[in-house]
Parts: structure tokens; sequence; C-alpha cells
């Protein structure tokens, strides 16, 4: 076992025994106050993936609507929706084998769809080109990433593949590279520094691989999750630059791409900065780059759906990838859809646009509103210390327990940051993941909070963890 | 292979691992006796790989290399054919490889005014029954469209029966909304549902939600078990028995895996059936070169259309039993069988029903599908597998594995809930429900009788009956004019002759080598699907292609 396995930020295998047991705990307590068993709250607020909806935030209306008027074209012909749903219902019925969502679509998904996606991401990076064949459409981000490292990692090589991973980072993402049996290789986020990415970090971090694996890749989520930095068009450059001395592939993971808020903060892709440095980067440096119809403003987790778009690879690794995607079949025709609006929503004059305007006003205002007041509130209590964030949909609030607490944590077998959340969930019917599960720094533990819910709800959720946290802190003072 | 893949043994299997093995050179997926490989043309002969290299003009059409300063040639890719991982190299996708690309194209070059000797492309080599234009059945749509869209819940032209199903399923969501994650395994309720409905279909026989995954069609049930059981390097490398023909999914899975792919062959001259002899020997052979853990089995079969029958299915249990081999049941075609006198019989049901002796010990997972049966619903990416006797420590590593992929499709989760849950007796949708599935499967019953009739009007063609599933694989003659100049120009004979078709007909099958056949036999599979009097247009230029083919090249 090498060092660096030793010293797995990911915690290895632990965080998965810690976090079933959470589920566990989660199964057991909603089936507890459905059989009326008296708690302290009536309900349990799950904030411990990146869904909105399943807090009460609602869908949009046209993306639902026109998956209605798919799924059931007898409603394209009444006049209950309006007439933009239903014209671009029978345009994408038209698209679809047979003019039904119950077809199979093409490998890289539905043609005219994956066409429009690149017009999208064309225009997104200020007229880069874009090729539709470099895209696939996948049943999620997940999805895509988990193929591209399968044909990035060699299973069969005696010096294992490394992938540089950010520490706090995803931890689905960790975890599909560790089923390949490739290796992780940490490097950490600047907490104090807003968790801003170093480039001394990557070089040591780099280093550190030495005579463990073969580093091939680096792996970066931006917007982060789940620290919620942005990286600036500079910091991406550096990385670029970087990428290429070193011979890495880059794997940007820009699922959180519409949900920036911070004032002085844009989102700018990997694509197009690579594009704008101009060669020999743009015509060399290979990148995969991924978005999902599960967050933004879509928010539509259940329908798995998401896109990879890949850039300057060798054309005869693309014969592979395609097969590797295609005995996926496709991805599910509705999420396709639901990509589509992401790409094309309403425009003005559209009788849908006006709503549509108001409903994404309403989640962007709600997402600021709730990022204030979770900062507010987290940062007025003692132990509880948080990174204003940028973007993403997550808090990750540090956490400073008393030496009780955690001495009481450790006797339970669990980290802080795991006895914390059993506790809050327990005691305060509020669904957190801790921090051992994303990687931290020794010594140091966090939870993590999504903050895309219903305003009500999140002051709710404020106010259960504000007494709760007063109140261990009471306990183990 | 990797240490994270041997984790995901069981005590037991570690057992079953450390038997003593000869060692012989590790036989690599696809190598085996009579399968053969497609050479796949290249799929991108435009090279679209590099999106960016159009950006800046004045590069425009230079090599990728750039010369650093002191003249060497630097900056080769990350990743190359050398580089990547050698084992996705070996895998290959029949049912969606070149043959269907080359269709693409060819439905394009007609879009853009092309002349072809033939109006159209007909897409028979997939079973995508909606493509083909089976309509879906109108209760589930309107669930799917009031879970969709719960406004129309106010809609007074939707059945109440819908809505009260809508309801139900949206109350089992987070959030109440299909565009929440469910849990990895499924929601619960669909999860009771498919659990019920597995003890009606099986006579009673228990059934845990507990055992019940939904997955994201059944092909990604199919890769995630596979991956639980594949271990090991050289002698100990795992081998997985899979018959010939098969669909190629299990092939392709097995080569990422670097798993060892033993083949077993049905035997096409008494109806496709499985000979249990046949499965002994191939076993004992694949014990010389590595550790044989698990059998396939595809009932009804694909691409071969035979159901197997009771006994035999008991047979194949004994032989895991004593073999001790984890079986996985392919039963996504349950409700399509056309044959009188064949019946679809589950593993589960007849495992339950040998007593304790195997009730209790033998390993088997058996997956479902929207996609096929009288639904048809490929689009939605729904399934199930069922679990039976898997150890504890392994179900651990298997909640694992499929939290990777975070949730199915729930829309996929909610059709599934409908298919093992339709409208009862009494309910408002029940008599048009019934109606409809009744027309679906008993045009697909009349659709597999004429296909092997008209197939077999045809000299050199032989076609076994349809007895279920999907799809004819017929037996063709090519004469040997044709199998040299397929030869010379690095093809299959079979995927020569399914070329040759999609390009003077537009009739795109897939050939026999795609799915594995006994060496020096051609066939190809072609979909019952399309409807009765385009069937009967497709039959014909079938063949009249083959007649002209043969004299061609006799």
């Amino acid at each position: 076992m090498s060092m660096l396995q030793e010293n797995d930020p990911y915690m290895k295998d632990m965080k998965q025994v810690e976090t079933a047991a959470l589920f566990r705990q989660i199964i057991r307590i909603m089936e507890e106050l459905r059989q009326g068993v008296k708690k302290p709250y009536k309900e349990v607020i799950d904030v411990a993936s990146g869904d909105p909806q399943k807090t009460g935030m609602k869908p949009l209306s046209f993306v639902r609507q026109i998956l209605a008027a798919c799924l059931y074209p007898q409603l394209i012909n009444d006049n209950k929706l309006p007439v933009d749903v239903r014209q671009r219902a029978q345009r994408l019925l038209g698209e679809c084998p047979g003019g039904s969502v119950g077809s199979y679509s093409a490998t890289r998904g539905m043609p005219d769809i994956v066409h429009r996606v690149s017009e999208y991401i064309s225009r997104r990076d200020g007229g880069a080109w874009s090729n539709p064949e470099n895209i696939y459409i996948s049943p999620g981000s997940q999805w895509s990433l988990a193929n591209i490292f399968q044909i990035l990692v060699n299973t069969e090589a005696s010096t294992r593949t490394g992938i540089l991973t950010p520490v706090p980072g995803y931890n689905t993402s960790i975890l599909s590279i560790k089923e390949l049996g490739a290796v992780p290789v940490p490097y950490y986020l600047d907490e104090e520094q807003g968790w801003e990415l170093h480039m001394e970090e990557l070089h040591r971090a780099l280093a550190s691989a030495k005579g463990v694996c073969n580093p091939v890749a680096l792996y970066i989520i931006n917007p982060g999750n789940p620290s919620g930095q942005v990286q600036s068009r500079q910091s991406i450059q550096e990385v670029i630059q970087f990428a290429s001395e070193k011979r890495l592939f880059i794997l940007a993971d820009e699922v959180y791409q519409d949900t920036v808020y911070g004032e002085k903060s844009e989102f700018v892709s990997y694509k197009r900065v690579l594009a704008e440095m101009g060669p020999p980067f743009s015509d060399t440096v290979e990148l995969a780059s991924f978005h999902s119809a599960s967050k933004g403003m879509l928010g539509e987790c259940g329908l798995r759906c998401g896109y990879v778009e890949l850039v300057n690879l060798d054309p005869a690794v693309m014969k592979y990838i395609y097969t590797q995607f295609s005995k996926d079949s496709c991805a599910p025709v509705l999420g396709q859809i639901a990509l589509d609006v992401m790409a094309n929503p309403p425009q003005p004059g559209d009788p849908s646009y006006p709503f549509y305007i108001e409903e994404t006003q309403h989640i962007r205002t709600t997402l600021v509103h709730n990022v204030n007041r979770a900062l507010t509130a987290f940062n007025s209590l003692p132990g509880l210390t948080c990174q204003p964030g940028e973007g993403g949909v997550f808090v990750f609030p540090r956490l400073d327990l008393p030496p009780r607490a955690i001495q009481k944590a450790k006797e339970a077998g669990l980290g802080p940051d795991t006895f914390y959340c059993v506790n809050l969930l327990e005691d305060a019917g509020v669904f957190a993941r801790p921090g051992a599960e994303y990687g931290q720094k020794e010594g140091t533990h966090h939870i993590r909070i999504c903050i895309m819910t219903p305003p009500d709800i999140m002051e709710e959720l404020l106010r259960r963890v504000t007494s709760f946290h007063t109140q261990l802190m009471k306990d183990f003072s | 292979m990797s240490a994270s893949r041997m984790q995901l043994l069981s005590p037991r299997s570690l057992l079953l691992l450390s038997r003593g093995r000869i060692e012989m050179g590790a036989q690599r997926p696809g190598s085996g006796p009579g399968v053969r490989s497609l050479t796949s043309p290249p799929l991108y002969p435009s090279s679209p790989g590099r999106a960016l290299s159009s950006l800046s003009a004045t590069r425009r059409g230079l090599p990728q290399e750039k010369m650093s300063e002191n003249g060497v040639v630097s900056r080769p890719k990350v990743l190359t054919i050398d580089t990547m991982n050698p084992t996705v190299k070996k895998v290959e996708y029949a049912v969606r490889g070149p043959i269907v690309q080359r269709a693409v194209e060819l439905e394009r070059e007609l879009s853009e005014g092309m002349k072809k000797p033939f109006a159209e492309v007909i897409k028979a080599n997939i079973g995508d029954a909606h493509a083909m234009g089976q309509q879906p059945i109108t209760f589930f749509r309107q669930v799917l469209a009031l879970c969709s869209y719960p406004e129309l819940l106010n809609d007074s032209t939707f059945p109440e029966d819908a809505k009260n199903r809508a309801r139900r399923i949206l109350q089992s969501c987070g959030g109440n909304s299909m565009g929440s994650y469910s849990a990895s395994q499924g929601i619960n309720s669909v999860r009771e549902d498919v659990a019920r409905y597995i003890e009606r279909r099986d006579g009673g026989v228990p059934c845990d939600p507990d055992d019940i995954y939904l997955t994201t069609g059944a092909s990604d049930g199919i890769v995630t078990m596979l991956k639980l059981l594949v271990c090991g390097e050289g002698s100990s490398c795992t081998g997985v028995m899979i018959s010939i023909p098969q669909y190629p999914l299990y092939s392709a899975a097995l080569a990422e895996l670097g798993a060892v792919q033993i083949n077993y062959y049905l035997n096409e001259e008494n109806c496709w059936s499985l000979d249990i002899n046949e499965l002994q020997r191939s076993l004992d052979e694949a014990r010389e070169y590595c550790n044989p853990r698990a059998l396939c089995i595809i009932n009804p079969g694909n691409p071969t259309g035979q159901v197997q029958s009771r006994e035999c299915i008991e047979d194949v249990i004994r032989f895991a039993a004593k073999e001790r081999l984890f079986l996985l049941a392919d039963e996504v075609y349950q409700d399509n069988v056309y044959a009188d006198g064949c019946q679809f019989h589950s593993f589960k049901k007849v495992l339950f029903e040998m007593g304790p002796e195997y009730a209790n010990t033998v390993e088997l997972v058996s997956f479902h599908s929207t996609s096929k049966c009288y639904m048809g619903e490929c689009g939605f990416r729904g399934g199930y597998m069922e679990i039976i006797n898997m150890d504890d420590e392994v179900k651990a590593q298997l909640s694992k594995l499929v939290s990777v992929r975070l949730c199915s499709p729930v829309p996929g989760q909610a059709l599934m809930d409908l298919v093992v849950n339709p409208p009862q007796p009494g309910e408002p949708s029940y008599d048009n429900f019934i109606k409809e599935r009744t027309a679906t499967l008993s045009a697909l019953e009349e659709k597999a009788k004429l296909t092997e009739q008209v197939l077999n009007t045809v000299h050199g063609i032989s076609c076994n009956p349809v007895q279920g599933a999907m799809y004819s694989f017929p037996r063709i003659t090519i004469p040997e004019k044709a199998i040299k100049e397929a030869e010379d120009i690095g093809q299959q004979p079979d995927m020569f002759y399914c070329m040759k078709m999609l390009e003077e007909t537009g009739i795109c099958l897939v050939p026999g080598s795609g799915f594995g056949q006994k060496e020096g036999t051609y066939h190809f599979r072609m979909t019952i699907l399309p409807p009765k009097d385009k069937l009967e247009i497709l039959l014909n230029k079938v063949k009249e292609f083959h007649q002209k083919f043969t004299l061609q090249y006799s």
C-alpha cells in the first residue's frame, strides 16, 4: 500500500460504510414518521443531494408541459397547453423514430437535439465552434464521466492510472475512479481563500504521484461541488497551461454552470478559454466537458440526462468512444427533451416566454437569498465557519467541535462530521452529508448542505440547525 | 483485475476462486472457438475528433504535433490508441455497429435527394417497436403525462384510474416530483409493486422487495451484475458462459471487464434448443484456462427466438447447482411467446418449485425491462432485476456499484410500476388496456409466423420457428465466390451480405457474426416488428435480394 493510498483523504471505504448507515437511518426515520412515532419534527428536510425538486422547488412549467405533450400527443391537438409548447412537442416527436418517445434514439442522442446542443455550446462560448459529432448525450453526467474514465484508465497496466482530483470533490466521481482500480491523486483547494485552486498545489499533487501511479488526467469541478468556488478565466488558463505542459487530459465537470451567484464571478467554460488561448493549446489539449439536465434552472435529476463534449481527441480513440456509449443503448428520451429545452429556452415573443422568465428569475432570486441567509446564520454560530460561495448549489461549512464531542464521536466509531450528521438527522430531522465523503484536509470537518430549496424550507432548516448546533455546543462544552 | 474488483468478492466466492486450475494462457473474450469478430471499417472517416482545430484559421490543416524550439516533435495526445484502456478496444456492439451507421448515412443521403434503388431505409436491426409504428398503451402514457405535468390532474378528460395511479406515483417521489433523484435501488413503492407482480406471475412464490433493483433498462442490470462477478487474472480470471448465438451486450461487457467469454452453442437443428451436454462440454473445456463462475441464459432467446421448456430450465438449474455457477436469466421477452405449446416459465418459479435443496442455494438474478413485450417503451430506459440467494456482503458491494449511477430514470421507474400493476378489472381503463395489449401481442404472433413461413420459401434460407421474442435468425447460404470476395475486403461473409442488402434494398439487418455462430454457418437477425403490410414487402425484398445475390455469386 503506497503512501498516497494510506493518506487517502476520501477515507477509502470507511465513508461508504458510514454513508450507508446514514441512508439506513433516514429510511428508518421516514418509516417511523409514517407510522406516527413522535419526533421533534413532522418531516425530514432532505438537503443531502443537489436535488432542488426534492425539497419542493418547482420544475419549469415549459419543460413539463412539453414532456406531457410528447408523452400523450392528444394534448398537442387541444388547447390546454400553450401553442409554443404544442409546436415544440410536435417538432420533437417528428424527430423521434416512429414519432414516439418510446423508441430508442441514436447512440449519441437524437441527432437534432445533439445538433441544437452544439449550437447552444457555441453561443455560450462566444462563437467557438462545437462539433455535434463530439457530443454524447447519456443518462446523466456521471454516466458520461464513468464512460470516459473507462477509456482513460488502463485496467491492465502494471502501473495503475492516476487521476488528479480535488479535495473536497464530488464523491460519486471519486468512486467511479476507484471502481476501475485507478488512483485518485488529491489536490487540495484552499479553504481560507474561498476554496481557491492554487497552481503550486497542482504541482505538488502531481509530484506526489511519482512512483505510485501514472497520472493521465486532471478532474476539475467548476463551479465547485461541494465547495462552491468559481474559477476565474485566468485560473482556467493556468490550469490549461499546466495540463498541456504535464500532458494531462482535462475532465471539466461543469454541471453547475448555470448557478453562479457571486457578484464578481462569472462562469467561463474550459472549452471557451481553451479556444481563446489559440494554438498550440486550442489544437492539442484534450478536454472532456460535462453538463447535465439535473442542475441549473432545470433541476431535473430524476430524468437522468447529461452530455459530454469531447475536444481534441484522437479520431482513432473516438471510434471506441462511440462503441463505449453504444452499449448503453441510449439516454432516456424524456431527459434528452429536457436537455433540448435547456439548450433552447423560450424566446421573447413566444407565449411561454414571460412565465418562463418569471420562473427562472424566481429560482435565481431564491438561490441568492438562501445563500445569504445560510452564510449569515452559520457564521454567527460558534464552531461553524462558512466560506462565501460563488456558485453551485451547496454550502460546505467547517465544523470546529469541542474536544468532548470529538471524543464522543470516536466512541461511537464515527468521524466528528458523520457524528454531527447522524445527530442532526436524528434530533433535528435535517439530512446533510458529512465532509468525509468529499475529502477534507486532515483534522478539519465539514458538512454539505444543498441550498436550492424553497425559502420557507431554508428558514426552517436554519432554525433547526441553529437550535441543534447551539444545544450540541452547550452539551459538549 | 483491479484491487477494487477484488473487494467485491464474498468469502464464499473466494473459496470458489481458490480451487486449483490448470495454468494456461488466459483466453481472451471473442477469441473462443467459432465466434468471429466483426472487422469494422473506420467509423469516422472524416475524423471529426478535433473540434477546436478550425478555430484558428491560420492553423487549419496543420498536423497535430507541433515542433518545439529544438525541432523535436512534441505533444502527442495523452489518449491514443496505444495508451487507452486495452479492454475497451475489444468491445464490439453489433446491433449498433457499422451497418447501422451506414444505414444512418443512407437516410441522410436520401433526405439530401441522392438517388438510391429504394425510397426509404427500413431498420429491422433493432428491437425498437415504436420506431416501427407500434402504438403505446394509452393508459401508461396518460399516467406519465399526468406525472410530468400534475396540473393536468384537474383536467376532466383524463380517466380517474389514470389520475389515481399518477397521484400514487407522485406521492412516492421525493418532493412529489419525477424530477428528484430516487434511492439508488429505486422507488420503494415501485419495488413493492414489482415484488407483488413477480409473486402473481410465479404462482405465489414469495418475493422480497429488498431483492428488487430498478435499473436503466435491463442492460444496465446485466453490466452491473457482470461487474460484480468478474475478478481475477490468468487462469483465475472469471469465466462467464454465454449462449452462441448471444445478444452482443454480453460479449461487449465481458470484453470491457477483461473476463473470459465461455461459449456454449445452441442447437440450431433442434429449434435453437439448449443442450445440457453442450453446457458440460464448454464448461469442462473452460475450466482448463479460467474460473467459470456464471451462466447466462436468454429466455425467450435473443436473437434466436426459442422458448425454453420447463424440463430444460430444471436441467439448467441442476447443472448450475452441481457446478456452482451463478445464474443470470435474461427474461425481458417474457410476454413475447407465440408458438403453440410454448409457455414462458421464469427461472425463479422453477427454482422454487424444485424444493429447498435448490431454492435456498442456487444464486440467480433475473432481468426484466419496459422496452419489450407489448409495451416496447425503449426510450424510457426502465427495468428491474431480482436477486435471489445472494451473499449479504456481496449485496453491500452491489449497493455501492448501483450508487455510482445515482438512480435509474424516474419516468422509467414509473412506467415499470404501471407495467407490473396495470389497470384492473372494473377500472375505467381496463377494457381499453386489454384491447390494446391483445392487439399488439396477436399482431406480433401473426408476424412471427409470417416471417418464418416466407423466409422458408426462399431457396438458401432456412428459418427456425420464431417461438418467442421479436426476431428471426435464419441461416443463409452464401456462395463461395461471395465468401471469397468478403474475405478479400476483410469482412465477415454475412456482414458483406447484409451490407449489400442495405445498399441495394435499404433494409438494415444485423449479420449473424455480430451474435456469434457456429463456424462456417451464416445468419442474419431481422426483427418481426414492422407493421404486417410493410413486413410482407420487406420479406419479399429479402427474398428477391437473396435470389439475386445467389445468382450473382454462383
